[in-house]
Order: C-alpha cells, then sequence, then structure tokens
C-alpha cells in the first residue's frame, strides 16, 4: 500500500499516525478514569457512566450559550468554566445518586449493574424531554479549532492536543488525590477491607459518597471536553461505555495504572490496525485480542494483590 | 430546551395552519371539499377498517423514544402538520383524520408488535412510519399478512418493492448517481474514497456507487472503501489514510452519532471542506444532523439527496411556513421530514383516485398519483410504488442550511432493483 509515496510522506503519515494513536490514548483514559474509579475501587459496576459525561456535555453547551448571550467577549475561554461546571454538576448527580441508591446495593454489586442501567435509561429520557430528542451543536471557540501545522505535511489537531492535556492533568490529580491525600488513603483502605476500615474510624459512608462523585465529576468533564470531537445527544453516552469498560476491565479493576496501561495498549492496536485494516476489522481484531488475553489472565492488566 | 413534543402556543398555530392550508387549498387542489354523504360508508369501506361517516383513522409509527427518536421525530411532526392541514381542507372523501400514534421506541420488534397492534386492534386505514430499514424490515411480514399500507419515507438501500408499501423517500440509485456525475462532470472528480457506517444502508449505497464509478463513469477509480461499527467516534487513521490516498471525492455515508464526530475531526485534522481538496460528498447529512454537526465543522461539503429546505419554489416556501408555525421558527426540516410530509397527501389523492378506502382498490389506484403541490416539486407514484423525484445536491452553509448548486433536469425514475449494480 506504500509503493508511490516519498519517503517524506510516509515519514509525515507516520508521524500523524502516531499523534491519531495518542488521541485515541488520551481520550481512553478520560473515558475510563472515572469509571475506574468507581468500578476499581468500589465494586460498583456503573451503567450509567456514559450519561454522567454527557451530563458534562449539556451543561458546556449551556455554558456556550451563556457566554454567547451574556459575555461574548470572554467566548474564547468559556470552555474552561464549563469543565469546572460539568465536574460540579456530574459529581453533585453523583453524590446524589450514591445516597438514594448506590449505597442501598453494596452488598450487592451485581445488582448496581442493573440499578445503574435503569438510571441510564431515565437519564437518557430526562435528556431527552428537556433538550430534545436531536443532537445539539456546542460551538467551540476558534482558536481550539483547526490543526497545528508543524510542517508542510505533518498537522496536528488542536482539540487533540487539548484533549492529551487534560488527560495528563486529571490523572495526575488523580494519582496525587489517591496516593497522597488523607482521602485517597481512606478509599484504599475501604477497597481493601471494608468493615476493618470502619473498625479503626472511617467514615465508610461519606468517603464512599465521595469517592462516587469524583468519579461522576471527571465523566462530567471527560464529557464536556468531548464536544470538541463527539456528539451531544439524549443517547450519546452509549457509544462510550463499551470501550470504557473495555478499558477498566483489561486494565485490571482495582488499578488506576492499569488502566492507563490498558488505555494505552488498547489504543495503540485500534489504531494502528484501523491504519491498516478497515475500521469494523480493526475492532473485532481488537476485541478478540483482548477477549483472548482475559481467558488467559482474568484478572486484568495489572491486579491488586489482595488475600482474600 | 425546547420540548419538542407538542406544537408551539397550539391555539395560534392552529389558526396560522388552517389559514396555511387553506391558501394551499385555494391556490393549488381544483376540487376540494368532497362531501361524506356523497361517500356513504358502507360502499368506501367494504373490509372493516376504522372508517366512520365524519373520520378515519391511520396510524403514525415513529421512534419518539429511544436512539432513533432524533431522526424520527421530524417525520412525526410533518405527518401531523400534513394531517391538520387536510382536515382543514375537508379531509378525506369528506371525512376527518384521526390519527392513533404508536411509538416504535427504536426497537425493531416493537415495531413489529405496534405495526400488528394498529392493523389488528385498530384497523387502521394506512400506516405512516418506520425510519431506518431495519424497522421497515420488521414490520414488513405484519402489513403482508394483515393487508395494511405503509407509507415509508426515508431514502434507503433500494432492493424492496411491496405491495403493501408505499416509498416515499429515494432509493439509493435515484440519491447516488446522478451526484456521482455531477461532481465529475462539473468539478472533474476522478478518484473516490468510499466511506460508511456498518450496516446496509452504506454497504449497499456504496456497492451501487463504486460500480457506477467503475463501470459508467470514463477514467474514474475508486481509491478506497472502508466501513466503521455504528456509533464509531474516532476518525484519525482513517483521516490519515484519506490524506495518504488524495482522493478527489470523499464519499461519506456515515450516521449518527459518528456523523458529528467525523467531520469535526475532520476539520480538526486540516481537511476544510471549503476549500475542496478533497471534495466532500455525502448522502447522509440532511439540514437536521447539521445541527448536531454544527454548520462550522461542515460548511462547504457537498449532499445530494431530492429536498433541501431552501428549495425556492412557492410550494417549499409555503410549506416552510406552515411546518414552523406548527412546531416553532428554529425547526429545520430535511430531506426525510420532507417525504414524510408527502405520505398523508399521496395516501388521501388515492384514497379519492379510488373512491375507496379499502386497501386493495388504494394500492390499484396509487401508481400513477400525481401530487403538484409537493415541497419538492412535482411527484408522481410509479408502478413499483417508489417516487419519481428530482435529485439535487446542495452545498452547506455555515447556518446550517443548503444551497442548491445543481438539480436534475428531469424526474429520476425509481429503479430498486438495478441491474448492473448488483
Amino acid at each position: 500500500m506504500f509503493a508511490g509515496y516519498s519517503a517524506g510522506e510516509l515519514t509525515a503519515i507516520f508521524a500523524m499516525q502516531g499523534f491519531a494513536g495518542l488521541i485515541l490514548f488520551s481520550v481512553f483514559v478520560l473515558m475510563a478514569l472515572g469509571l475506574a474509579i468507581i468500578f476499581g475501587q468500589m465494586g460498583v459496576i456503573n451503567m450509567a457512566h456514559g450519561e454522567f459525561m454527557i451530563l458534562g456535555a449539556y451543561v458546556t453547551y449551556l455554558v456556550s450559550h451563556a457566554f454567547a448571550d451574556y459575555m461574548p467577549a470572554l467566548f474564547s475561554f468559556y470552555f474552561f468554566v464549563a469543565m469546572a461546571l460539568a465536574f460540579l454538576a456530574s459529581g453533585a448527580l453523583g453524590m446524589l445518586v450514591e445516597w438514594g441508591l448506590i449505597r442501598h446495593l453494596y452488598r450487592r454489586p451485581l445488582d448496581t449493574l442493573l440499578a445503574t442501567w435503569g438510571l441510564s435509561l431515565i437519564l437518557q429520557q430526562i435528556y431527552r424531554s428537556v433538550f430534545g430528542a436531536r443532537e445539539v451543536g456546542v460551538t467551540i471557540p476558534d482558536w481550539m479549532m483547526g490543526s497545528l501545522p508543524l510542517t508542510d505535511m505533518i498537522e496536528v489537531p488542536i482539540n487533540g492536543l487539548f484533549v492529551m492535556a487534560l488527560a495528563l492533568g486529571i490523572s495526575v490529580a488523580i494519582y496525587l488525590l489517591m496516593f497522597r491525600s488523607r482521602w485517597g488513603q481512606q478509599v484504599r483502605a475501604i477497597n481493601q477491607n471494608r468493615v476493618m476500615a470502619g473498625a479503626v474510624g472511617i467514615n465508610t459512608e461519606r468517603t464512599d459518597r465521595l469517592t462516587f462523585g469524583i468519579g461522576c465529576g471527571i465523566a462530567g468533564v471527560a464529557g464536556s471536553a468531548f464536544t470538541m470531537i463527539g456528539s451531544t445527544g439524549p443517547t450519546s453516552g452509549q457509544l462510550y461505555i463499551v470501550d470504557t469498560f473495555l478499558v477498566v476491565v483489561f486494565g485490571g479493576a482495582g488499578s488506576i495504572l492499569g488502566t492507563i496501561a490498558s488505555a494505552f495498549t488498547i489504543s495503540q492496536a485500534q489504531s494502528v490496525l484501523e491504519f491498516f485494516l478497515s475500521g469494523s476489522m480493526a475492532k473485532v481484531i481488537t476485541l478478540l485480542v483482548v477477549v483472548g488475553i482475559l481467558m488467559l489472565r482474568p484478572q486484568g492488566l495489572f491486579a491488586l494483590k489482595l488475600r482474600k | 430546551m425546547t420540548d419538542f413534543s407538542k406544537p408551539k402556543t397550539p391555539g395560534m398555530s392552529r389558526r396560522a395552519v388552517l389559514a396555511g392550508g387553506a391558501a394551499l387549498t385555494a391556490s393549488l387542489f381544483a376540487p376540494r371539499g368532497l362531501r361524506a354523504q356523497d361517500f356513504p360508508t358502507a360502499a368506501v369501506n367494504t373490509t372493516g377498517l376504522a372508517v366512520t361517516d365524519s373520520t378515519v383513522t391511520i396510524g403514525i409509527l415513529h421512534s419518539v423514544t429511544g436512539t432513533m427518536a432524533i431522526s424520527e421525530t421530524g417525520s412525526v411532526q410533518a405527518e401531523k402538520l400534513a394531517i391538520e392541514q387536510i382536515n382543514a381542507m375537508g379531509g378525506v372523501l369528506g371525512r376527518k383524520i384521526q390519527f392513533i400514534q404508536e411509538d416504535g421506541a427504536s426497537d425493531w420488534p416493537t415495531f413489529a408488535e405496534k405495526a400488528r397492534k394498529l392493523l389488528v386492534n385498530d384497523k387502521v386505514a394506512s400506516v405512516m412510519g418506520c425510519w431506518t430499514s431495519a424497522s421497515r424490515k420488521a414490520v414488513l411480514p405484519v402489513f403482508e399478512q394483515h393487508n395494511g399500507m405503509l407509507y415509508y419515507p426515508t431514502f434507503y438501500e433500494g432492493l424492496e418493492q411491496s405491495p403493501n408499501v408505499i416509498y416515499t423517500g429515494q432509493e439509493a440509485t435515484q440519491q447516488i448517481i446522478a451526484g456521482l456525475d455531477w461532481v465529475n462532470q462539473t468539478k472533474g472528480a476522478k478518484s473516490f474514497y468510499l466511506l460508511g457506517s456498518d450496516y446496509i444502508w452504506p454497504r449497499t449505497s456504496n456497492k451501487i456507487a463504486r460500480k457506477h464509478i467503475e463501470n459508467f463513469m470514463e477514467g474514474c477509480e475508486v481509491v478506497g472503501e472502508e466501513y466503521y461499527p455504528l456509533g464509531h467516534t474516532q476518525f484519525n487513521s482513517v483521516i490519515n489514510k484519506i490524506k495518504l490516498r488524495k482522493p478527489d471525492v470523499i464519499y461519506a455515508i456515515v450516521v449518527g452519532g459518528s456523523n458529528v464526530a467525523f467531520y469535526k475531526q475532520l476539520k480538526a485534522a486540516g481537511i476544510d471542506p471549503t476549500k475542496e481538496s478533497p471534495i466532500v460528498l455525502t448522502i447522509s447529512v440532511t439540514e437536521d444532523e447539521i445541527r448536531g454537526i454544527g454548520g462550522e465543522n461542515i460548511e462547504g461539503s457537498y449532499a445530494c439527496m431530492k429536498y433541501f429546505q431552501s428549495l425556492d419554489n412557492p410550494n417549499n416556501i409555503e410549506f416552510v411556513k406552515a411546518f414552523k408555525e406548527m412546531w416553532g421558527a428554529d425547526m429545520v426540516i430535511g430531506d426525510v421530514t420532507q417525504a414524510a410530509y408527502l405520505g398523508p397527501w399521496l395516501w388521501k389523492a388515492a384514497v379519492e383516485a379510488a373512491g375507496s378506502f379499502d386497501i386493495d382498490k388504494v394500492r390499484e389506484a396509487s401508481p400513477g398519483i400525481e401530487l403538484p403541490t409537493a415541497p419538492e416539486g412535482y411527484v408522481k407514484i410509479h408502478e413499483n410504488h417508489h417516487l419519481w423525484s428530482k435529485t439535487r445536491v446542495g452545498r452547506a452553509r455555515m447556518d446550517g442550511q443548503y444551497d442548491v448548486v445543481f438539480e436534475t433536469a428531469d424526474l429520476v425514475e425509481p429503479n430498486p432493483f438495478p441491474e448492473g449494480y448488483q
């Protein structure tokens, strides 16, 4: 397939393809981090993860309109406000859901699957009633559109760079929260032994609520960022949920590092395969490989060593 | 932020619609006001359909919940508008149309079940409905078993012709061939990259496109063809491949949420459709989809279909006005919405030509039925139950509308089983 192309052209294409892989990696990381916290640390199978993301996207949509109407001068920077609000809105909804629904199901983790799936249907219909069934268009500030020409041939999409920076920032923030903060210590303690953690005086209920809230909040930020590259509609969240679970399960539940490693592996595999094969075949092969590896290694790439 | 399920300010808009309908009637429909007493119920309804001395009941069967609600909402709105207008000018054979609306809920078995309910329990005289081919295939056996009549609005892949369906959208050859010839002749395009979502419509359509490009367009070639799963959101790899192959035309049949992702990423990767290198040509983006994609992302792309909201003819101006009065000024009208609007009118014309609501007589009367008042311009039902219609090419504008840049001189004959294309 490369016959008839000059070395320069090929270098340029491979460089851009490398960027494409990194962008996909960042997208996967953003999608999966929130779920990794909720599923990995709490064992809750949150099927409504995509809907929390879309809440963030709708918040972005509302903020963009508010800025366009009331503060057009500051429109270029609305995205940062939108992401902060998306975090707060999704996080608050997450905490509400934890209080009203999830906390009653901690002893029955499989039931969280059904409960949150129902929740996702309810949220979809709420979005549909409030925002209409059609997708909404989120206007992105001009500086975030288009591409950055590095050379004549190599062009890097700016929104891709933005997603990469955001993924990096959130990963670092989560690392600090998990391993350098009191909350992180408590989360990890509860994950290892809930009863014992409670016995030594950790307020497990409050920590659970905060954990769920933070996980959902990160989903909201991801949804906000994805308005740059994807659609915003009542059911758009469904587009992400399968890949998200794939990344988290493949990485090994309970390991944030595993999630990142898994996101990297899957995104690179998919991106390279997509380039050499067609899109559908790339997906099929990626899924087959993941299934194969999970059969040999059911605990995922990285697993916490726990005495059960 | 708008609730699309209800007309805005019903009282006002109803009057406005009545006025619009009346104007339409006066100007375009010569024989108006058939009186019900001239058509006794026993004579016009010999098969026990839901027809009384003053009313006739039809069904509306679309998804208003689930994934497909995005697309099907416009069709429901158009059908309700047509029904209101028909009632305002006296109904069908002097009978007001009542409708029973069922929700297919984006689930194909539900479509079949609701179709059965409409035909068996409600005895509706016709059904306006379905959007995806999958839902149509699901209800087809029901309509054929219980002898119902379905008016199906979506442009689709063809390869079907049922005595129980009138296809008011274009089949694939009508939509595809004229557009390819146009881009070849006026833009000198020689190489094509075919791209689509991975299901029957894009695959069949691209198959027809490939056959046409390779067999009927001199010196033209397909340099790539590939499909992505429904709901795919990452197109950077394929965009790189397109850059490598440097086609003259990207022929894109991407649908749903993927559509939005594709155009946003295309723009972000530095392929600006306004520069026409390559030219972006699509058959899957109507004005409806542009609202989600954003005009700034798709501006300059070409779409090939039979209707655009910006069509400049008196029928369409009237139609757009009435639609916005009923459903809100911020509404946009896409190809399928217009096709859905034709359904009730075509049915009315066929019933009145047959002088009967009986399905068999309506079917017999349907071929040859003309609709000079269609917003897209004159259409006519072909023997094969599809419509003769013109094909047009539009160029997307920043504001989400299309400028019509080309229109076939004559009506294009529908050809659901094209020889040499399979």
